[in-house]
């Protein structure tokens, strides 16, 4: 698996290594400012809200809404889909929003509104690294 | 000691202005070469020498220092911000600040990009462990057109705004593009062509997207004493402001108005004194056709939400009540990848009564506005020959 995935595949840095290891369990974990109790992402040890150290690692529920989107009909060069996908803003019922595939839906604008709930699936795509991804929840 | 920033209303003014030699497909130039054309052009159309600038003020992926270099100037001020593609439009302030300070006189502001034939350009490239590369590059985000577009959605499910609003602006700026002999694009376009064109980036069609050309431009500044002895009319910067928000456009504050064009806007108006209502013609950096009328909005021309409505029936067009982007644009003019120096030389040219077919009748107050990065920065300016 390692050596046949051709999309960007993320390093991890010190900071961002908590996040990097839950995906790999398939967990969804952020930071929470425990001065500000405002959720963020991506990770940084200082809350960028308040600039607290005062910050802690919490699970997500995996819930969230399609915040806005788009469909991107020109994938990179050597990006593993090569029909048009779903790009969205995803916002989590904890606050923070996060970039992110939409999945598990056709990449057509009739499929999709902003604000329809979704949850996060996660997809391994190397040995080491697996990317949070969303689909829309059934209502 | 506080300071008011209306005492800089006037204080400098825009001297000199000038494209490259040659502007288009250029396999054959260097992103430096086209900087070193431009300036020569716009110390040229200044009536000053490469001896009088002393300060370079410069962005782009080359170091702050090589455009210096090549152009053979040893500036005793030098600044190499770059937040995008409206950098160019911030070192208008940055510049009027340094001359203010008596840390300068004279101003180049330059730009030389081989955006499409590549020609010495220094390679793009996040590292793997940069916070693009971890958090939006893995999902196929293609540049500006995937990040431009989170907008223009956000803005159609809140609003209403639709992709033949969008396409009206398109199709007004080709109308302008049409008037002016150095623009890249100038067969007429209609509504039906922009919504047929193939799909970049839903909900951008080909045609609501820029173009990718070579070209360079150079803005001289000096000081408004020093500028009444050049040979023609000074444009006095009558107000300025800049903001960024965001680098990834994932940090973005909203997806339904642009935030840091609200900070740049308000500042440029406190400072000139100017009322919407005089402005007699804007240059918006239009990567995409939402960019222009977000502009709207966030500067205070139509209310949140209106633009769509305040665009349409060709209101930006020729003929229309509300001139923009009278070179053509980055959607028809040029684009480099950075256009924002394009924005001040078309205004200069315009309130000099330079424009030719394309002149707006008695333009005395012009505006630029531009975008960086996707959505990150915005720099506003306001200009007139008449202080």
């Amino acid at each position: 698996m390692a050596n046949t995935y051709t999309g960007p595949v993320p390093k991890p840095t010190p900071e961002t290594k908590p996040f990097w290891d839950a995906t790999k369990q398939h967990t969804l974990r952020i930071q929470r400012c425990g001065d500000c109790a405002q959720h963020y992402f991506y990770p940084r040890p200082l809350c960028p809200h308040c600039l607290s150290r005062n910050v802690e690692w919490v699970d997500c529920s995996g819930r969230g809404r399609l915040h806005t989107f788009v469909i991107n009909y020109r994938p990179p060069r050597n990006f593993p889909v090569q029909q048009p996908f779903i790009i969205g803003i995803v916002e989590l019922e904890e606050g923070a929003r996060i970039l992110t595939n939409i999945v598990g839906v056709e990449a057509d604008p009739k499929q999709l509104r902003c604000d329809m709930p979704v949850e996060v699936v996660f997809e391994d795509i190397t040995d080491t690294i697996t990317l949070p991804k969303f689909r829309p929840v059934a209502v | 000691m506080t300071h008011d920033c209306r005492t800089l209303r006037g204080s400098v003014a825009i001297v000199g202005v000038a494209e490259s030699d040659e502007m288009g497909k250029l396999p054959d130039k260097s992103s430096l070469q086209l900087h070193m054309e431009a300036t020569r052009n716009a110390l040229d159309d200044a009536g000053l020498k490469k001896s009088d600038v002393d300060a370079v003020f410069t962005s782009g992926r080359n170091m702050a220092a090589d455009v210096p270099e090549y152009l053979g100037i040893r500036p005793r001020f030098v600044d190499g911000t770059q937040v995008g593609g409206c950098s160019f439009i911030l070192h208008v302030e940055h510049a009027m600040a340094a001359i203010n300070a008596g840390l300068c006189e004279v101003a180049l502001i330059t730009h030389g990009e081989s955006g499409y034939s590549r020609i010495a350009m220094p390679a793009p490239r996040w590292g793997d462990d940069s916070t693009n590369n971890q958090f939006e590059l893995p999902y196929g985000t293609s540049g500006p057109a995937t990040g431009y577009g989170f907008l223009a959605t956000r803005h159609m499910h809140e609003y209403g705004t639709t992709s033949e609003q969008l396409a009206e602006v398109a199709v007004a700026t080709r109308k302008w593009a049409m008037l002016n002999p150095k623009a890249m694009m100038r067969d007429p376009i209609t509504i039906d062509d922009v919504l047929g064109s193939r799909l970049i980036a839903w909900p951008f069609h080909l045609l609501d997207c820029c173009l990718v050309t070579d070209a360079g431009g150079a803005v001289i500044v000096t000081s408004a004493e020093r500028a009444r002895d050049l040979p023609k009319p000074p444009v006095y910067v009558l107000g300025t402001g800049e903001c960024t928000t965001h680098q990834m456009v994932s940090q973005m504050p909203s997806y339904n108005r642009w935030d840091a064009a609200v900070v740049a806007g308000k500042r440029a108006f406190e400072m000139s004194g100017v009322q919407h209502a005089d402005i007699d013609v804007a240059q918006f950096y239009d990567a995409f056709t939402i960019v222009p009328m977000l502009a709207l909005e966030a500067l205070g021309f139509c209310k949140a939400g209106e633009s769509g409505a305040f665009v349409s029936g060709q209101r930006t067009a020729p003929g229309g009540d509300f001139p923009m982007n009278t070179n053509g644009g980055g959607l028809s003019y040029t684009h480099t990848g950075m256009y924002g120096i394009f924005t001040l030389i078309e205004a200069v040219r315009q309130l000099r009564g330079e424009c030719g077919a394309r002149q707006v009748k008695d333009a005395k107050i012009g505006i630029c506005h531009g975008t960086g990065g996707v959505w990150s920065a915005a720099a506003t300016m306001i200009a007139s020959t008449e202080l």
